[in-house]
């Protein structure tokens, strides 16, 4: 076992690193942004006086990199700062929205995952079919249209025309979790369309990948149905890559939602990230920017450790 | 003799190049309850094929177009899918090439082993299981209690060839079809899988299909042999008639035994040494611990022959690596005519690169699908002689005539070769470099019988005209016999013997050789018999040297 438990622990270190990459790219990225912040907030008519007086305040007057050091020391203690715009806590700011953010994500996550894996499942299964070919097209189409067409034409047929479901997905702690699902249906049906090709594709073109082995062929010669051969046979070995494609788009799905919460007007993280940049709120976009990245680091990390873990070789060593 | 399968002018097409082509082209097998079918032949005479036939299985891209296939009185040919899904594996099962391609590598063997029983509902798992303890006890695997809760990467080549030959009995079939069950094997490890095949088959009166290239493995199995060739028939005859007496002079040439070498003049003299390996140790981890080679001592003389002998894992490929330098050792020197050649690769310069060249096994990937042989041929010509245009062509076709192609053949893509043409093309290429010594890896056991010996007897007359040394690669005793002036035997990284190869095969051996000679399969029908009664006699275990 201590062979896979180095592997783990090597790939956490790798991820750590990623992240300190990540930290300092944000930072020089937002250090970057044109303009000078300070006047930016005061309005081009601040005195010279003030303005030194609010980077003074800031801590904008010291070199990059001791601001960089006190930014990442203060956020590994778990002190995100304070919003400039309205000098509240960061984190207050953040967590709730975030807990929004990773609830559509996981509502999304919940329907797409088994859908399309399901999907690739009965496409490898009837491969070159009618069935096999529509599915393909389908999701093809769903996923070569940019998402805001895509949350455009569904509030357009289903709550336009059809008047079922809301086109504003505003949700807060005095909905019931019946009421919550139902305002976000839109958003959540417009993720899934998005992220589903990918994944269902994936699971298609992994399992006939594998239905080539001669293990399937002995399987067959067994005498074995064609519906286990490939759930019990084929889809265990092509585990793998198909974890992995998952995890993509879980992280697309948590980061990714920007323009889908802008559209449906949703209280997440990505609708606040968008009103700070425009508001040049420094260290909520530093922030989010940061949450996002530790998103995706640990789930790439995770499939990492899931798909070391499908395979039967390291499970159980000789 | 009662018949439990009859398939009637069997005639099998395959799909290549837009259109169908025969495969077989009517073929009549019979096959009487307990009795086991010898199907021989080259690749390309149909024999898997016909086996997976008896199941009214193709490979894909293949149709079955007639004419009956009976099976204990039922027509299979054309069939519905579901009415022979009932009857594969339990009634007929396979047993494939490659157990380790052929177990799901995700799933415990006795899962494995129990899901054709209970899937066709013929017993629960611990009906099966309790089966399988009895089969894997019968078959000799270590533990049979627990060898079934092992994951296939967790038991060895031989053995896991066994547990697919009690996966094949677990629902007692009419028929087995073994499909090269034994191709894959070493001579040591084959011998097991071949005495467990013979016990199990007699033991439960099983009917058997066995499929193989080599004639001497199924003399030892088979009640009757079919001799095939391009899908057709050529002999068929009880096994000890058609190996005593072959009529067909296809079968002759199959059973023909190799004889090559000339007398050559073997003394030890050490001016001749032109390649002189030194107490070389080399591991890939680059640790002391886990050794692939171990203190390597090896002389190559010029014009000589040096096969190098031992089971896979041996170290033998390790070898080359460290004598081409792309392994460096960990300890000693490759000595070339008396100056040491720098450990790695990319120290060397290019007319020390130019002394050792290689031939690999498979022909088909040691060769650029996109290069022309006039590429393939006249790169070394470019690279290490400098030549180009007229100059160059005209080497590569000196070249081709050395290797007995036709000139046209400058213009070909590999794909527009035969096998046998490839490797001759490979011998060419390396040819090209004049070197002193080619380390031949396996170079013929890709190949067909006949193909092989054709092969072989090029790299000879090459040897004499060009005075070239062969390091000869190789796991095949009957190529070794056939072509090689000295041997050296390796065990686990280890030379155990080396020699003039007419000292090493003649007694006394070190009892690694003696096992590894006494397991090459002879044409007589009685040898396995006869090799396991003597091993029993003597006590011989097999264990101390076959590597898990």
């Amino acid at each position: 076992m201590s062979g896979l438990r180095g592997l783990v622990i090597r790939r956490i270190l790798m991820g750590l690193v990623t992240m300190f990459v990540i930290s300092l790219l944000i930072f020089v990225g937002v250090e970057a942004l044109p303009g000078d912040l300070a006047t930016a907030i005061l309005g081009q008519e601040a005195t010279p006086e003030t303005v030194a007086a609010f980077r003074k305040e800031l801590k904008l007057d010291l070199p990059p990199h001791v601001r960089y050091i006190a930014w990442l020391g203060d956020f590994m203690k778990g002190d995100l700062g304070t919003s400039l715009a309205n000098k509240r806590p960061v984190a207050e700011l953040i967590s709730w929205r975030f807990a929004n953010t990773i609830f559509l994500a996981a509502s999304a996550a919940v329907l797409a995952v088994p859908l399309s894996i399901l999907l690739g499942i009965l496409a490898a299964l009837y491969r070159n079919s009618l069935f096999d070919k529509t599915i393909s097209m389908v999701t093809l189409s769903t996923i070569s249209f940019p998402e805001f067409f895509v949350a455009y034409i569904l509030i357009a047929l289903l709550s336009v025309q059809l008047i079922i479901f809301p086109s504003i997905s505003n949700i807060n702690d005095q909905m019931s979790f019946a009421q919550k699902i139902y305002s976000i249906v839109l958003p959540c049906l417009t993720l899934t369309l998005v992220v589903m090709a990918h994944m269902m594709r994936q699971t298609r073109a992994a399992i006939i990948n594998i239905l080539a082995s001669p293990f399937i062929e002995m399987a067959r010669l067994k005498g074995i149905k064609r519906m286990r051969v490939i759930v019990l046979h084929a889809f265990p070995n092509a585990l793998s890559p198909v974890i992995n494609v998952v995890a993509i788009n879980l992280a697309y799905l948590i980061v990714g939602v920007v323009i889908v919460e802008v559209v449906f007007v949703y209280p997440g993280l990505g609708q606040l990230l968008v009103d700070s940049v425009s508001k040049r709120d420094i260290p909520v976009v530093q922030a989010s920017g940061l949450i996002f990245a530790a998103v995706y680091v640990s789930l790439n990390l995770l499939a990492d450790v899931a798909s070391i873990l499908t395979n039967p070789r390291m499970r159980n060593p000789k | 003799m009662t018949e439990i399968l009859r398939m009637t002018k069997l005639k099998i097409e395959g799909f290549s190049d837009e259109q169908w082509v025969p495969i077989v082209k009517g073929v009549d097998v019979r096959l009487d309850k307990g009795e086991v079918l010898g199907l021989i032949g080259e690749s390309g005479a149909g024999k898997s094929t016909i086996g997976l036939a008896s199941m009214a299985y193709t490979r894909m891209g293949c149709r079955i177009t007639g004419d009956s296939i009976v099976f204990d009185g039922m027509e299979l040919f054309g069939a519905d899918e579901e009415f022979l899904r009932k009857i594969r594996g339990t009634r007929i099962a396979y047993v494939a090439q490659s157990a380790a391609g052929s177990f799901n590598p995700a799933h415990r063997l006795i899962k494995q082993y129990a899901e054709a029983p209970v899937q066709h509902g013929i017993m629960n798992f611990d009906e099966a299981e309790k089966k399988a303890v009895d089969i894997y006890r019968r078959l000799l695997l270590p533990d049979p209690e627990r060898i079934g809760y092992r994951y296939p990467h967790q038991v060895s080549g031989g053995q896991l060839q066994r547990a697919m030959v009690a996966m094949a009995m677990a629902c007692t079939p009419d028929i087995i079809i073994f499909d090269e069950p034994t191709t894959a094997l070493d001579v040591t490890t084959q011998i097991e899988v071949l005495a467990a095949i013979k016990k199990i088959t007699r033991e439960f009166n099983t009917a058997a299909l066995y499929i193989t290239h080599d004639l001497a493995v199924v003399a030892q199995i088979a009640d009757r042999i079919m001799v095939l060739r391009y899908g057709e028939l050529v002999e068929e005859n009880n096994a000890r008639e058609i190996i005593a007496s072959p009529k067909e002079e296809y079968t002759r040439a199959l059973l023909s035994v190799r004889t090559l070498t000339e007398h050559k003049d073997l003394s030890e003299s050490e001016k001749d040494i032109i390649l002189d390996v030194r107490d070389v140790s080399a591991s890939y981890s680059g640790k002391q611990t886990d050794l692939v080679l171990e203190d390597i001592n090896l002389k190559i003389r010029r014009g000589r022959t040096v096969a190098l002998v031992g089971e896979s894992g041996s170290g033998k490929s390790t070898l080359a690596r460290v004598i081409t330098g792309l392994l460096p050792p960990l300890k000693g020197e490759v000595i070339y005519e008396g100056k040491a050649l720098p450990p790695a690769l990319k120290n060397r310069t290019r007319e020390m690169l130019r002394l050792a060249q290689m031939i690999y096994q498979m022909p088909d990937t040691a060769l650029n699908p996109r290069h022309k042989v006039r590429m393939v041929i006249g790169r070394p010509l470019a690279f290490y002689f400098g030549m180009r245009g007229q100059e160059r062509d005209n080497r590569v076709y000196e070249l081709l005539e050395q290797i007995e192609l036709p000139r046209k053949y400058i213009d070909r893509y590999p794909n527009e070769l035969s096998g046998g043409e490839k490797q001759r093309v490979c011998i060419a290429r390396s040819l090209a470099a004049k070197p002193d010594l080619i380390i031949c890896d396996e170079p013929t056991s890709a190949l067909d019988q006949l193909v092989a010996e054709g092969i072989l007897k090029l790299l000879q007359e090459l040897q004499n005209e060009l005075r070239v040394s062969y390091l000869f690669i190789t796991h095949d005793l009957a190529t070794v016999k056939a072509i090689s002036d000295e041997m050296v035997v390796m065990l686990k990284g280890r030379i155990v013997e080396q020699g003039v190869k007419k000292d090493v095969l003649a007694p006394p051996h070190h009892e690694y050789t003696e096992l590894l000679l006494s397991s090459v399969p002879e044409m007589d029908p009685d040898w396995l018999d006869n090799v396991l009664e003597e091993r029993k006699r003597k006590g011989i275990k097999m264990q101390e040297f076959v590597q898990s």
